[in-house]
């Protein structure tokens, strides 16, 4: 892998040389983060959300092991324990606040992180691995925030669990067995917090593991860059360390004071109060809502409120909104463009932004709202837009569009000439790059 | 053909969503949703500042102490505050003697393991405050946090509480079946408009503050919201506190982070 102007990891140390001979751990830092990485030299700022999110990775494990130290998972005692850590724990409260505020935090980071991949073509070839082990690490995200969300034992968390839970009913035949199957009863109550528990200590570490593979794909090809042409030359580089270091050392500090200005001083801005009031199977809150990060999903399974031909409207709702993620996988090969970037494509940066930045946003919107008019029909419209985007959009932009021409190389787009571009093909024959990215 | 198919399955998704918006945007046409006497009276809490309040806000201990005894006067006949023991009532500024004369009042239950009765004791500093059984309809809440379990949960139980009044004429001409049923009360900030709990401040004078605050509905309704505020959160001020030397060190981080940055890139074009 790599460039074949990667510096190599040469120890000075002898107890370094010692190391690298028996576990080459080092070197593989040296290669994964340091200055044996190349990257190109023109990345802004949105590149900084992948450490970012490996910081928010980090940073909710190990608040989470902490407050799993004074948390019990029983529906007679969850609701308190987690109160007397607030109350009674050494910083218990910080803890608390920052593994709560800690998991908005890491999806603000991941949906700016996936926002980019969409308007730059992150998961175009070579890099479609790297994609697709990023939508399952989001869906692992998903799947452990909503566990997280139900351990404390509230309002919201107990009839959150209820609606999600009760999504696999729709489920034609074996759902409603599965259903049962998953919560071990008929409605959330003991067995379901354990297990969710359990999971919601098991899958960050699943992340991780895919989070590592995450990276090793992107290390194949090397990193993304704005302009979508591929590294050419040692020019087009520079090493990881200190350069991005540097970059991503200061973005984390601006992280740190917004991530910091939430807790200590809005720490409950993005929960829901209902969430203070223990779980009561016998009251149902007047508007159930998932957590924030759930909105636009939240919104597209409630905008099928009719049934279609023979499919009832709640599996309707509950096949579109999984569906909503898992279209994803398929981009790489619905966006068939030889362009990357959004930059140079004209018309899919129209759509991108007067179309799916928009639909995005109203979604999120709608989908904290109440289910009544005009929310639903809002709701209807852009879940409308979000589907024809992906699947009907971009398969016919892609064929159709003209794209802007690109650069000869990354050298090119930042000094405005590329000295080592040998290739360089003469003036007024630009459309013979556009393929060549 | 991948084309074909991705079109084919856009178009399944985008059509049933068009189903629904125009059966639903009929319906809207057709019928619409009838107003609700809660959707048009209901009111959103009032506007009241607290000591408490904004970055640098602090608890007014004195504050505190008049809204514990109007919780312990008035309140505390129905409504429970479990996560609260009575050590914690030392961060309101009593002393040790104080704190232990006021658990001292209030009986808390023990099993007895002998004979198996549920009997009661003196609280002491340890305790919690213990449960209330109420035996009236309904079930009161718990206030310990009732102030983070509400939108706006302090300006809601002070305007909750001073916003008993009788039931518009105007709604009533409007909604003729929403007459406050008996046995509960008109109340314009509650979700549904009719509370089962009675005005619980009735008028001046109700407490006697030791401090010669002159004790209105008004000044008791602050006071007691205060007061839950702080039950809701014993650690605001110290998060708080905390918070500004974290802000001030992290600024100072950013900036050397960034003047680093700016060093290592410098002549670096990008």
């Amino acid at each position: 892998m790599s460039f074949p102007w990667a510096k190599e990891y040469t120890p000075s140390h002898p107890f370094m040389q010692w190391m690298d001979q028996r576990l080459p751990l080092p070197r593989l830092v040296y290669n994964a983060v340091g200055g044996g990485y190349p990257v190109p030299r023109n990345l802004n700022y949105f590149w900084n959300f992948g450490f970012l999110a490996a910081l928010c990775l980090g940073l909710q494990i190990v608040t989470g092991i902490v407050m799993a130290m004074h948390y019990a998972a029983n529906t007679q005692v969850a609701f308190d324990t987690i109160e007397q850590t607030v109350r009674d724990v050494n910083w218990g409260w910080m803890m608390r606040y920052a593994h709560a505020n800690g998991a908005s935090a890491f999806f603000v980071v991941i949906y700016i992180h996936i926002f980019r991949g969409f308007f730059y073509g992150s998961y175009k070839a070579p890099r479609e691995m790297v994609w697709l082990l990023g939508v399952v690490i989001f869906l692992l995200m998903m799947a452990t925030a909503f566990m997280g969300y139900v351990l404390p034992w509230g309002q919201m968390s107990f009839w959150g669990a209820k609606v999600i839970t009760g999504l696999f009913g729709a489920i034609p035949f074996v759902g409603e067995p599965l259903q049962q199957w998953l919560l071990g009863g008929f409605a959330p109550d003991n067995a379901a917090l354990n297990r969710f528990f359990s999971l919601h200590y098991l899958l960050p570490f699943v992340i991780v593991g895919v989070v590592i593979l995450h990276i090793w794909a992107l290390h194949i090809p090397g990193s993304s860059n704005p302009t979508g042409v591929e590294v050419k030359s040692e020019s087009d580089t520079v090493p990881f360390y200190p350069y991005y270091v540097a970059k991503d050392g200061w973005a984390i500090g601006v992280f740190a004071i917004l991530f910091c200005a939430a807790l200590f001083f809005f720490p409950n801005a993005l929960g829901h109060p209902d969430n203070y009031i223990p779980a009561n199977p016998m009251s149902t809150p007047a508007h159930i809502v998932p957590e924030w990060y759930f909105w636009p999903f939240y919104a597209i399974l409630r905008a099928f409120t009719q049934d279609f031909f023979f499919i009832p409207a709640k599996l309707m709702g509950v096949l579109a909104m999984f569906g909503a993620i898992l279209v994803w996988f398929f981009l790489p090969w619905l966006d068939r463009s030889p362009v990357r970037s959004g930059s140079f494509r004209p018309l899919y940066r129209k759509f991108f932004f007067f179309g799916l930045i928009p639909a995005m946003a109203v979604l999120f919107y709608c989908g904290g709202a109440p289910a009544e008019e005009p929310y639903v029909m809002l709701s209807q419209i852009a879940a409308l837009y979000y589907f024809a985007h992906f699947l009907i959009v971009i398969p016919i932009v892609s064929a159709i569009e003209k794209p802007d021409p690109l650069p000869f190389s990354i050298t090119e787009s930042v000094l405005g000439h590329d000295e080592g571009a040998k290739l360089r093909p003469a003036h007024g024959a630009t459309e013979a790059v556009h393929g060549d990215v | 053909m991948a084309r074909i198919l991705s079109i084919l399955v856009g178009l399944f998704f985008t059509v049933a969503l068009a189903w629904s918006f125009g059966k639903g945007a009929y319906q809207e046409i057709t019928e619409p949703a009838a107003a609700t006497a809660e959707h048009e009276f209901h009111l959103h809490p009032k506007e009241v500042r607290f000591a408490s309040d904004g970055a640098f806000g602090k608890f007014d201990r004195q504050q505190l102490q008049r809204g514990f005894q109007v919780y312990k006067e008035v309140c505390a006949v129905c409504h429970a505050l479990r996560h609260v023991a009575f050590r914690d009532l030392a961060a309101l500024g009593y002393n040790d003697a104080e704190v232990k004369a006021i658990a001292k009042g209030f009986q808390v239950p023990v099993y007895n393991n002998g004979t198996g009765e549920v009997e009661t004791r003196e609280g002491v500093a340890t305790d919690y405050f213990p449960p209330v059984l109420y035996a009236g309809q309904g079930t009161p809440p718990d206030l310990s946090l009732m102030a983070k379990a509400r939108h706006d949960g302090p300006a809601y139980v002070y305007s909750l509480l001073t916003g008993y009044q009788d039931q518009p004429a105007e709604l009533l001409k409007k909604f003729p079946d929403s007459k406050t049923p008996d046995g509960l009360h008109y109340n314009p900030y509650f979700a549904n408009l009719n509370l089962a709990m009675p005005p619980p401040l009735t008028g001046e004078g109700q407490v006697t503050y030791s401090d010669g605050t002159k004790a209105t509905v008004d000044q008791m309704a602050k006071d007691v919201s205060a007061f839950l505020i702080w039950t809701a959160e014993p650690k605001l001020e110290k998060r708080k506190q905390t918070g500004w030397p974290v802000l001030g060190f992290l600024l100072f981080a950013t900036i050397l982070g960034y003047m680093s940055y700016r060093n290592i890139w410098a002549g670096k074009k990008h």
